[in-house]
């Protein structure tokens, strides 16, 4: 492949003392990342090749639905259609079918809808075996304020991220005697760093001017006495971006009172499950709020609502939070023109309240309100 | 305490609602000749700024009680007392009213325990009780709430236990015990019980902590059913933030553990005005500590003047409740509350730019 024959070169130059090294630097880290770094210019003729997993329920409908306002928008993107029904194993134990690890493997970028999870059916997670497979150690969900769709709370505008692989998600947990049960929170030096560090460069790169440290330190004095200290170090190195700290209850407090006065949260699992849910509450549920996976190995991103079996066929479902998962996901891909556009839009027909669906106190349908996004994308 | 100077810089209160104050003197209630004694812990931050206020109501309105107060601190152990000292006062007493302990952060070695936990494994307060309830004619986002938040306060997140395995690797427990689920279920039901409500929520994540939460839950689930009257649900902890914000309507009366309950203690005082104005309360088999219901010491307001004495107002007559000094619980908290509806002595956090000193002295000159 010629991009890695260029890296090979280059790294073949790095020993010698030239001002190649200053370009070497950046160009090998996107190499890394992204290992087609050739398809991943979008200037680039050749499109970049997304995973997509509808899921079940409203899934398909509004996986349709974003892929019609990306075809509108000319976005330079093929989807890979990926189906993940479990699959019997010749062990006779369901499994998810391997295309979906095939396929992330290659695109490193995926987009997912809701999920029907079969409660005690003993199949693997997929959420569990993706976050495994790519490390993807960070959970992102930016909750703004949508203009057109009105909540008790105004001016909300808070990126919740959360460390994703372990905390009191360890699943370390065991009976020590009859009736007493220990569950461990496990706390890494590294994982904390990890998280810590993107926080920081999201907000940079994302022109947010604070984060937010939350934590539990007066209680857990070690485990999150470390997770604190890790931020604080990376706060350090990083003076462009303020740096605060709060404990968990104060923020849930000022959160319900005056949730203008938070930007970015970095926070451990537990915690950055229950602030991100309760920040979608905030703007309107999780009907509206995009959520991304981040990892070192790739990206997925996903709308985190429900399957909504009861609507699911009848053209009554809300695209919004997957679209503007997708919309995350343009950025992660830096194709910002384009996710700019298609948010933009989106957002134009929310506020112009003409096409709603539903659950946004309208009476339109899903297509009515696909369609009405894809002409405004295509008339900016 | 010399006659406190009768000097306004607001307008001044209606007068007591003649009606009101006939029906609290007509109604059966005890007003007994002797004194009662009561533990009093003032806290940092605010908190003795706070007890003082409380104190010149109680002798403004001629409460019968006299506290035994001593001062017990984390951050600043060189007044502080002794915690032998402060356990006994409260075992002895059997009640007591107590303000905010604030916990460094910075920890260097040694003692896990905070004070708080200490006090409370020691004196052995299961339930915390927070009575989350919107103040008539104050106007927040949620209007008309109602709701009762029970949380296990002995175990769980709370037991102190952490060591470091591998240099930066740090392992934190969660105790938690079936008899300390089943004390707190039942402590729940029966609370429902005697109060009236008609339905408990147990609020876990037994999705994830299949062991621990499971346990919590199947607790509450198997205590249900002795209280057939009383609906029974559950609700995943994220789910439930994301409903009390939404729809806080639909709850009556919540339990949960011991970081959950600390969450959804503070988002409820969130929803009806702050953390100056949600009384709490907590409870072991023989000795019941009153303290607010969110519980912040706000040090960055001592000796301002400033902080919202109305959740310690309501706290204390809690307090006088369960001492069956109902005629005094009522007389002073029909005050606070006329005068918070009054809206024309408000301190900071609830919109108005009265000091404390302003409020306690109109509660004062608002008392029949």
């Amino acid at each position: 492949m010629a991009g890695k024959t260029m890296l090979i070169n280059l790294l073949k130059n790095l020993n010698k003392p030239t001002s190649f090294s200053k370009y070497i630097g950046p160009c090998v880290t996107q190499l890394q990342n992204q290992p087609c770094s050739n398809t991943s210019r979008h200037y680039s003729s050749q499109n970049r090749l997304v995973t997509m997993i509808p899921g079940d329920g409203i899934g398909p409908e509004i996986s349709v639905a974003v892929k019609q306002i990306f075809s509108a928008a000319g976005v330079p993107i093929d989807w890979e259609d990926v189906d993940v029904t479990p699959v019997k194993g010749p062990d006779g134990m369901f499994r998810l079918p391997p295309k979906i690890f095939e396929s992330m493997e290659r695109t490193k970028v995926g987009l997912k809808g809701p999920l029907a999870t079969p409660i005690g059916k003993g199949h693997q997670s997929l959420n569990l075996a993706l976050r495994k497979a790519f490390a993807l150690y960070a959970n992102v969900r930016p909750c703004k304020s949508i203009e057109g769709y009105e909540t008790p709370y105004k001016n909300v505008d808070i990126v919740t991220i959360r460390e994703n692989t372990e905390g009191e998600y360890s699943g370390i947990e065991h009976v020590i005697v009859d009736g007493v049960v220990q569950s461990i929170k496990l706390i890494t030096e590294n994982a904390s760093m990890r998280v810590a560090e993107y926080a920081f460069k999201y907000a940079r790169d994302n022109r947010r001017s604070t984060v937010t440290a939350v934590h539990k330190a007066n209680i857990m004095r070690m485990s999150d006495g470390l997770f604190l200290k890790c931020c604080r170090e990376v706060a350090a190195k990083n003076k462009d971006i303020r740096f605060s700290e709060m404990y968990l209850d104060t923020v849930c407090l000022n959160l319900v009172q005056d949730p203008g006065s938070f930007d970015v949260l970095v926070m451990p699992n537990l915690y950055g499950d229950i602030l991100s849910d309760l920040c979608a509450g905030l703007i309107g549920g999780l009907g509206v709020t995009p959520s991304g996976n981040i990892g070192e190995e790739g990206a997925l991103f996903e709308s985190v609502h429900g399957t909504a079996p009861d609507i699911a066929g009848q053209n009554k479902a809300n695209p919004t939070a997957l679209l503007l998962s997708s919309v995350m996901m343009l950025r992660y891909m830096e194709l910002t023109s384009y996710a700019d556009r298609i948010e933009n839009a989106a957002f134009s027909v929310i506020r112009e309240g003409q096409h709603l669906t539903g659950d946004l106190g309208g009476q339109s349908t899903c297509s009515a309100f696909t369609d009405e996004i894809c002409r405004k994308v295509q008339a900016s | 305490m010399k006659a406190l100077p009768f000097v306004y810089h607001g307008a001044r209160c209606f007068h007591l609602d003649q009606k009101n104050h006939q029906a609290a003197v007509a109604a059966p209630v005890s007003r007994p000749a002797g004194r009662h004694t009561a533990t009093l812990v003032p806290g940092d931050g605010v908190g003795p700024e706070l007890m003082g206020g409380v104190r010149e109501v109680f002798k403004a309105a001629g409460a019968p009680v006299d506290f035994e107060e001593m001062f017990i601190s984390e951050v600043s152990p060189n007044t502080s007392a002794d915690l032998d000292t402060v356990v006994e006062s409260f075992r002895r007493n059997k009640v007591g009213l107590k303000g905010i302990l604030t916990t460094p952060t910075t920890f260097k070695g040694g003692v896990l325990q905070t004070l708080n936990m200490k006090i409370r494994r020691e004196l052995d307060l299961f339930a915390n009780v927070v009575c989350v309830r919107s103040l008539p004619g104050f106007q927040t986002r949620h209007n008309n709430l109602d709701f009762i938040i029970i949380r296990e306060q002995t175990e769980g997140e709370y037991s102190a236990l952490e060591h470091e395995s591998v240099p930066g690797v740090i392992e934190c427990l969660k105790i938690v015990t079936e008899e300390n689920s089943m004390r707190i279920a039942k402590f729940a039901f029966d609370y429902a019980m005697r109060h009236n409500r008609k339905k408990v929520t147990a609020v876990h994540k037994a999705n994830i902590m299949k062991l621990g939460d499971g346990l919590f839950m199947r607790c509450c689930e198997e205590v249900s059913k002795l209280y057939p009257k009383i609906e029974f649900e559950t609700m995943i902890i994220d789910n439930c933030c994301m409903q009390l914000v939404s729809n806080p309507y639909q709850f009556d009366v919540m339990v949960m553990p011991n970081l959950y309950g600390n969450i959804v203690d503070n988002l409820a005082a969130g929803l009806v005005g702050g953390a100056g104005v949600v009384p709490g309360e907590s409870y072991s088999s023989s000795v019941a500590v009153f303290e607010q219901g969110a519980r912040h010491a706000f040090a960055e307001a001592v000796g301002k003047d400033i902080a919202n004495p109305t959740a310690t107002l309501l706290t204390s007559c809690n307090m006088l409740r369960h001492m069956h000094l109902e005629h005094h619980a009522r007389v002073i908290e029909d005050t606070v509350l006329k005068v918070v509806k009054g809206g024309k002595i408000r301190t900071k956090d609830m919109g108005g730019h009265s000091s404390t000193s302003d409020f306690i002295s109109e509660v004062i000159y608002c008392l029949p």
